[in-house]
């Protein structure tokens, strides 16, 4: 973007000059600027300035909300001198050559309720009553035995791809636990049980992995990105990061209707890293969205550990950098999990704003099926993780405690949900597949010429051929 | 193919003026006339051989489109505007209809646009629905497709086309994608805008022909505007479409002036224009080229040739209908485009016509583009890279031979 400043010069005091060589001033219609509108203070010390005319090859000064008159004096003839309304705000001014250090002298401290044995460590959390803690429990184990039994079938050539969750259960079921039906959830690749939680079936999912009539994306995406628009949760997209800015994008219509939800993205923290983060992030902060963003910090990017994605501590830190509030928790901890979300729900509503949740966790399964992390991490670490933080045993031990779980549930639990899930996957597996008209439809919202006559072109081929294309539908 | 010989007098067009920036030189004020051209461009002469309809002389170079005329001269009178203003005009009237529709992009807010095109918008609808984004064009597409699948209907301005490069992966992988991919489930009515095309000396940057590059994305639609008239349309027609289009305006044409219907009027997406009825050649073009088409037009009918001149509009997909009955008219072809050589719009269109109307063509389709190099600064050299009447003039002369 070129900033073109106009040449007509008129030279006015001292300050003017200061101020036009910060690029804020447009020196020729700055007379008319001044006589009719002065430049003004704003309340919280922003510096703003009327348009003036439409010229478009002149570089013309911002204006934001409200404008209120203030002394202009105070700009050039401070006594103090001790600080300064720059273009963004009133600066104190410092005698010292000081840096700001790279890094707080502590990490962010990580908010916990549970610790490993199932004890309440505070009692600043939001309680939940049995009913809900109950259902969490069940669709943390659900979500357990659906990632165990499709990864398996994976590997027995079954479906041709699956991410798992393992380890990050108690973020997806507990953070949806604490959002509403209306809000808007746009997913990464590692929320099915978000999905779960809303009402997506067992056979839904096991439908769209194997991309058969049933599955709703009608066999066009991979397996595991889902997607449904009754269930508010958007399809997922291969590409890292991309649902940031949409959900600052949706979040950003609910603000527009004024409606009572908010929109929550997920993003790991490699992620992080993208254009798209660091731009949504800003927007969002700017435009002042009623957005979650919420960091799954598990520690690797397939074989990237976080060590060399990113030197800061961590994401949370970097809230603050964008002007959003943000919050680190143990993202093992259920009942972390759902106090967080719960209050940022209520933040962002509220107060129309982006909050940011970092939840620290471990992925304690491959990246994916085309995944060996053994590769690239000791055994040990992964077991590690696996049995010693382990959310679903950590919140069970704790239901146990409420006395509203007992070992005899758990197992019968667990044995119907294994047989529920081998069930839809025998369902799915025998069920047909799409049909040849799916190639061409929802391209557009109705076919142009061009595809039709390709379909045409495919189906001419195919009856040709009939023997080359022994499985097809029609 | 014989010539036929015709008076070009005082020739009538709905442009009253171009002007470029820093124009060395403007077309001619045109007056016009009451004179109606039928749409089969019949001609008349004694010298025609090949043909004896002896219909009426036709005596304008360039036609009137037939719609405007009857709209002009039957009808009310219409409002003159640029073509900037009727852009803002079909965006502002669309706004005023349907509260979903917002403008998103680099200062469209209170600075109304670099070009103008949202001026008084954010007074009027605020400055939330005609919002200004940060310099991030991969995100602002993204928020712009976030919203459109949550109900909004967004018009995203790219300040120039070519920073919707920086937008590539969203508009490829999620705006073409995520409506087939989700099942039919979501659906995105995205209006991308913006100002391409090779200006007056705005270095290779600011000169990208983007048209090239999205072609290929499955999943959207491309229409490009030429006159106030299409502008307008195409911009209703696009918000109201529920498919992503991609609306490609030219730099060097927002200041178009040309008397435009005052009653409500919405152009189909898909549908080319015809500019100016003929039968030696078929001269396949849009945006800015019309105009150079239009001018090589004047000279060739003064030399004896009755080019057909069509505004492709459509850019994908193209109007094959529009265009093939013109190829089985005229059997000759010829594209004039300002993409470049390799793998433009003409690239595309020479081989779709190539693969449909085979059998109708007498001769090898001429493609006339600008050459494989990135625009250059200066003006004699920019001037070079963009195919000029003269090129036109005398591929006709050869084509007809």
């Amino acid at each position: 973007m070129a900033l073109y400043l106009s040449k007509s010069g008129k030279f006015l005091p001292h300050f003017i000059t200061k101020m036009s060589s910060l690029g804020m001033i447009n020196l020729s219609s700055l007379g008319s600027c001044l006589s009719q509108n002065p430049p003004l203070l704003t309340e919280d010390g922003r510096t703003s300035y009327a348009a003036p005319g439409n010229d478009p090859t002149h570089f013309v000064c911002r204006r934001f909300g409200s404008v209120k008159a203030d002394k202009l004096a105070s700009i050039s003839t401070n006594a103090d001198s001790q600080l300064l309304n720059f273009p963004g705000g009133v600066v104190k001014f410092t005698p010292e050559l000081k840096f700001l250090s790279d890094a707080p002298e502590e990490r962010i401290h990580c908010y916990r309720v549970l610790d490993e044995s199932g004890h309440l460590l505070t009692s600043d959390f939001v309680e939940i009553d049995k009913d809900i803690a109950v259902r969490m429990y069940k669709e943390m184990v659900m979500l357990q035995t659906v990632d165990t039994i499709f990864y398996e079938a994976q590997r027995q050539g079954r479906i041709s791809f699956y991410v798992t969750a393992m380890g990050e259960e108690a973020i997806n079921i507990a953070s949806a636990a604490a959002l509403s039906m209306d809000d808007f959830v746009f997913p990464q690749y590692r929320e099915a049980g978000v999905l779960l939680w809303r009402g997506f079936g067992l056979q839904d999912l096991a439908n769209q992995c194997f991309g058969n009539i049933g599955d709703n994306c009608k066999g066009r995406q991979m397996p595991a990105h889902y997607g449904s628009k009754k269930h508010n949760y958007f399809t997922v997209a291969s590409t890292v990061a991309t649902q940031i800015p949409h959900a600052v994008g949706a979040a950003y219509s609910l603000k527009m209707e004024g409606r009572d939800a908010c929109t929550i993205t997920y993003f790991g923290d490699g992620g992080t890293s993208t254009g798209d983060f660091h731009a949504a992030m800003n927007f969002a902060a700017v435009l002042e969205a009623p957005v979650i963003l919420f960091c799954r910090n598990n520690g690797w990017a397939i074989s990237t550990p976080v060590s060399d994605q990113f030197r800061s501590d961590g994401i949370v830190v970097r809230g603050q950098a964008y002007g959003i509030r943000g919050i680190r928790v143990d993202g093992n901890d259920a009942l972390a999990v759902f106090s967080a979300v719960h209050t940022a729900r209520k933040m962002a509503i509220s107060e129309s704003r982006p909050v940011l949740i970092e939840a620290l966790t471990y992925r304690a399964g491959h990246h994916s099926t085309s995944d060996d992390s053994s590769k690239y991490r000791p055994i040990e670490e992964i077991e590690w993780w696996r049995a010693a933080q382990d959310p679903v045993g950590r919140f069970r031990k704790w239901l146990e405690m409420q006395g509203w779980w007992s070992c005899e549930s758990d197992t019968e639990l667990r044995g119907w949900a294994r047989q529920e899930v081998l069930n839809a996957i025998q369902v799915a597996e025998k069920a047909e597949k799409p049909g040849l008209r799916e190639i061409f439809t929802d391209v557009y919202d109705v076919p142009p010429s061009n595809l039709r006559d390709q379909e045409k072109s495919l189906r001419q081929t195919v009856q040709r051929h009939q023997r080359d294309y022994p499985h097809f539908q029609f | 193919m014989a010539a036929t010989i015709l008076h070009g007098v005082g020739a009538t067009t709905a442009l009253s003026s171009i002007n470029y920036n820093n124009s060395r030189r403007s077309l001619p004020e045109r007056k016009r006339t009451s004179l109606v051209i039928q749409c089969d461009g019949s001609l008349s002469s004694g010298l025609n051989i090949s043909n004896n309809r002896g219909a009426k002389l036709s005596t304008n170079a360039v036609a009137t489109k037939q719609e405007n005329v009857t709209a002009s001269t039957t009808s009310k009178p219409g409002h003159e505007l640029l073509l900037f203003e009727a852009l803002r005009e079909g965006l502002e009237e669309e706004m005023e209809r349907d509260p979903h529709v917002c403008v998103m992009g680099e200062d469209v807010g209170h600075y109304g646009g670099s070009y103008k095109v949202t001026k008084g918008l954010a007074d009027k609808y605020g400055d939330l629905r005609v919002l200004d984004t940060p310099i991030a064009e991969n995100s602002f597409t993204g928020m712009g497709i976030g919203a459109a699948m949550t109900g909004l209907r967004p018009i995203v301005e790219g300040m120039n086309m070519g920073f919707l490069l920086l937008a590539f992966n969203q508009i490829s992988n999620n705006c073409g994608m995520l409506h087939y991919t989700s099942g039919g489930q979501f659906k995105i009515p995205i209006v991308i805008r913006g100002p391409g095309g090779v200006g007056r000396q705005l270095g290779a940057e600011h000169s990208q022909r983007l048209e090239s590059y999205f072609q290929s994305i499955p999943g959207i639609q491309m229409v490009a505007c030429s006159t106030p008239y299409n502008a307008k349309g195409l911009m209703k027609a696009a918000i109201r479409s529920d498919n992503p289009v991609i609306l490609f305006e030219h730099v060097l044409l927002y200041n178009l002036k040309e008397r435009i219907p005052d009653e409500e009027y919405v152009l189909s997406l898909e549908e080319a224009e015809m500019v100016r009825p003929g039968k030696h050649v078929t001269v396949l073009t849009y945006s800015r080229m019309r105009y150079h088409v239009m001018q090589a037009a004047k000279t060739l009918v003064n030399k004896g040739y009755d080019p057909e001149v069509i505004d492709i509009r459509s850019l994908k997909p193209f109007d094959l209908h529009t265009i093939g009955n013109s190829v089985k008219k005229t059997h000759h072809v010829l594209i004039v485009e300002e993409c470049m050589r390799t793998g433009g719009i003409g690239a595309s269109l020479t081989a779709s016509i190539n693969e449909h109307f085979h059998d109708y063509l007498d001769a090898p389709i001429v493609c006339l583009s600008s050459q494989d190099v990135p625009t250059p600064y200066a003006g004699a050299l920019e001037e070079w890279t963009v195919v000029q009447p003269a090129q036109i003039v005398a591929a006709v002369e050869q084509l007809c031979q």
